[in-house]
């Protein structure tokens, strides 16, 4: 079994577009992580002008990055596992967000994820993301294909 | 019967063609990504939708075998008739 910190480091990102700080749970079903939007983050001095407010793209991306991609991970890991030589492949082909409250730099969010399916390599979950008191900022859901690439597959 | 899942079937994969398609360009040869432009998320959903509209379980060969609509066609009457 993949530890939570394990899936982190098989993440396909890097700084300056990681999303994902903890993970605090997953399993077949779910994903739970955290993000801190640090305030040095480049978008924050074009979003807006004078008034740093995080986009809802990176917040879409956050919860992405925790609800789909680290739970499309936990389920592909016998996969990635075996064949270590290979990377797997992952594409976002869907989302839709509804937003509710604004993050300001420096706040820490949760994620919490639900698989809806997970079939032919596409994922597809319910997210949400939540402030440190639990109020929440947004909700949707986003779809992904993962692809552990090999011949002959 | 062959015509009545023809038309089911384009029913459905209609639902996911792209704007720059139209509803004509399905036929039987259509090959759903390259002429169709079907992404292969959406092709999972038609996939997805042919389980419920067919009650039939597909699996990941099946998938991979499913280029065109003539072969979508041949899964499903293969998979009903081993109901």
């Amino acid at each position: 079994m993949m530890t939570p910190d394990e899936i982190i480091d098989n993440l396909p990102y890097a700084q300056p577009f990681l999303f994902v700080d903890e993970l605090i749970h997953v399993d077949e079903q779910s994903a739970e992580g955290t993000y801190v939007f640090e305030e040095d983050s480049s978008f924050y001095k074009g979003h807006f002008k004078d008034f740093p407010v995080t986009p809802g793209v990176i917040l879409t991306e956050c919860c992405a990055q925790i609800g789909l991609v680290c739970l499309g991970i936990y389920l592909l890991q016998k996969e990635i596992i075996e064949k270590q030589d290979k990377k797997p492949q992952i594409a976002l082909s869907s989302s839709e967000m509804e937003f509710y409250l604004p993050v300001f730099p420096n706040e820490k969010v949760k994620v919490v994820s639900e698989k809806i399916y997970f079939r032919f390599g596409k994922l597809k979950c319910k997210v949400k993301l939540f402030k440190a008191e639990g109020e929440l900022v947004c909700k949707g859901i986003v779809a992904g294909m993962f692809k552990q690439v090999s011949d002959g597959e | 019967m062959q015509e009545e899942r023809y038309q089911k079937l384009k029913e459905i994969v209609q639902t996911y063609l792209p704007d720059d398609v139209s509803a004509e360009a399905i036929q039987m040869e259509s090959n759903f990504t390259q002429e169709l432009n079907i992404n292969s998320a959406n092709l999972v959903d038609i996939v997805l939708d042919v389980e419920d509209a067919f009650d039939i379980m597909l699996e990941n060969e099946d998938m991979d075998g499913m280029q065109t609509v003539k072969d979508a066609l041949q899964i499903i009457d293969y998979k009903i008739a081993a109901k």
